[in-house]
């Protein structure tokens, strides 16, 4: 499979702290990549940087192939842990707004026979993420996981080549949690998505994911801990089934993480 | 036993409470005013109501020579007129700015000490040199009034859209807005709940700017008024333009509060 995305010894650095070292990856298209690593080991980093948030001190991000502007664009989508969606926007409007802004460059608003194409679009990607009942619903009357329902909506209805997920099921109870597996699992089967996920919980990657990136430090300095970055660690193709090797679990450690998922 | 801070009281219970220290006010004044004139029959410190009520019915009916118009009407026309026009060049004057500065990291660099350093000078201080390069009609008072309450409200503005969260930014990009959509689409509906909130907020000082204004230099308005029948001891002419002037602010506030709740709901956590 060619790599849809790559990243080429990639560095990032905040004067002289550094965060990412010798960082070097393909993702396949049509994977689920779970990213696990303990808080500062630069998982957010390493997704600000596939979001185009973030520029790379050195190194590349070739997107298709071809190096990619850090800059946020339409061709990847992302849902973060809270605030992903507009609160001024109903659910209708939220998931229409990326449909709008591509259709009317400067109004940003549809009228007529194309406003009615875009909201059947969006009314098609509600019902798929299981909100076609709430279309004029705000975002505050709506519980947190329909919010994080509404977001991936939202992402997709633009068909992103790539979706980043930031801790989306973060804040979310377990129960609700399981439904929102549930749900990307089949949303990335039937719409054939790429799909980068950053998690704190290690089980929910390998339930998730068909690999498994872990971030750490490779080096360490007890005199100056900031001068070496982290990398990958653990990259573990997965096949829906494996579960986490013990290192990586007590690397990770923490008795939250250690708990399974009942399916 | 309940705690103090966990006793609330109903909606019926509320009202009374409420109206407790107005009825209590009043009945102050009344004995008060009692009390003054049982000992000089002439006193115009503390009118009675009486008093009052005949000095409503004088400007009420008598017509200002100057419009035609009834005085009270042609006062309070003129005011509202001055504060309507200030606090609109003030909303606007912010709302464009506070969006600029707060989107737009550029703009923000470039004016956003000269809006500092216009902020805290003292509106009052500057009238002296709006009267010499205005005069004394109209525009020095507007511009009292948009000057004094649009540096506030532009820093008010503009800290609010900086402080949205980025993330929203980021989701907005990558939906395909541009910098433009972003401030349509994203920026301003958020905005503008925010800049009701402002506007009722600088309703006060913007009244004590137009005051201040209509008394040192004017002919009509209901800071004029005021500080004209001063000069003869008018209480009894001047305690209801005070009670008329706040009964303005009150209805004003009203008036945007119904427009915050009816046009942006989804910041009151309201259904449409």
């Amino acid at each position: 499979m060619t790599a849809l995305l790559e990243l080429r010894d990639i560095w990032v650095e905040y004067g002289d702290k550094i965060v990412l070292e010798r960082l070097s990856i393909e993702l396949a298209e049509g994977s689920f990549v779970g990213v696990v690593g303990a808080s500062g080991a630069g998982k957010s980093t390493f997704l600000r940087l596939i979001l185009g948030q973030e520029a790379p001190t050195r190194g590349q991000v070739l997107l298709d192939g071809k190096p990619m502007r850090a800059e946020c664009a339409d061709d990847r989508g992302v849902v973060f842990q809270r605030y992903s969606v507009f609160p001024h926007l109903t659910a209708l409007g939220n998931v229409m707004f990326g449909l709008e802004c591509a259709g009317a460059p400067f109004t940003a608003r549809l009228f007529g026979a194309r406003r009615r194409a875009a909201r059947d679009a969006a009314v098609e990607m509600l019902a798929a993420v299981g909100l076609e009942h709430n279309l004029d619903v705000y975002p505050a009357q709506m519980s947190g996981g329909m919010q994080q329902r509404l977001a991936i909506a939202q992402a997709l209805v633009k068909h992103p080549r790539i979706l980043l997920l930031d801790e989306p099921f973060g804040a979310l109870d377990p129960g609700i949690r399981l439904d929102m597996h549930e749900l990307i699992t089949r949303l990335w089967r039937e719409h054939g998505l790429t799909i980068v996920m950053v998690t704190h919980d290690i089980r929910e990657a390998f339930k998730l994911g068909t690999r498994v990136l872990a971030f750490d430090k490779r080096r360490r300095d007890p005199q100056a801990p900031h001068r070496y970055g982290a990398t990958v660690t653990y990259d573990l193709p997965l096949d829906r089934k494996t579960t986490p090797p013990q290192a990586l679990v007590e690397a990770l450690g923490g008795p939250e993480l250690q708990q399974g998922y009942t399916e | 036993m309940r705690r103090l801070v966990d006793i609330r009281p109903k909606r019926g219970l509320r009202i009374l409470l409420g109206a407790l220290p107005i009825l209590a006010l009043i009945l102050l004044y009344l004995v008060a005013s009692e009390t003054r004139h049982a000992e000089n029959a002439a006193d115009k410190v503390l009118p009675t109501f009486a008093a009052m009520a005949e000095a409503i019915h004088g400007f009420t009916t008598a017509t200002d020579p100057a419009s035609g118009r009834v005085q009270l009407v042609a006062d309070t026309l003129a005011s509202l007129y001055r504060l309507g026009i200030g606090l609109g060049i003030a909303t606007a004057t912010a709302l464009l700015l506070g969006l600029l500065l707060g989107a737009v990291p550029l703009a923000r660099a470039l004016l956003g000490p000269v809006i500092t350093i216009i902020a805290v000078i003292p509106p009052i201080a500057v009238l002296p040199i709006l009267f010499i390069v205005l005069g004394l009609d109209e525009a020095s008072k507007i511009a009292l009034i948009a000057i004094g309450v649009a540096p506030y409200m532009t820093r008010d503005m503009a800290g609010f859209v900086g402080n949205l969260p980025t993330e929203q930014f980021a989701k907005a990009q990558t939906l395909g807005a541009n910098s433009w959509q972003l401030a349509i689409r994203v920026a301003l509906p958020q905005l503008m709940p925010r800049l009701i909130d402002a506007l009722r907020l600088s309703m006060g000082p913007a009244w004590v700017f137009l005051i201040a204004a209509e008394a040192v230099a004017s002919d009509v308005g209901l800071g004029y008024r005021i500080f004209l029948v001063r000069r003869y001891f008018a209480m009894d002419i001047i305690l209801p333009y005070v009670a008329w002037i706040s009964l303005l602010a009150i209805g004003a506030d009203a008036i945007l509060l119904f427009i915050s709740r009816r046009g942006f709901s989804w910041a009151h956590g309201g259904s449409r």
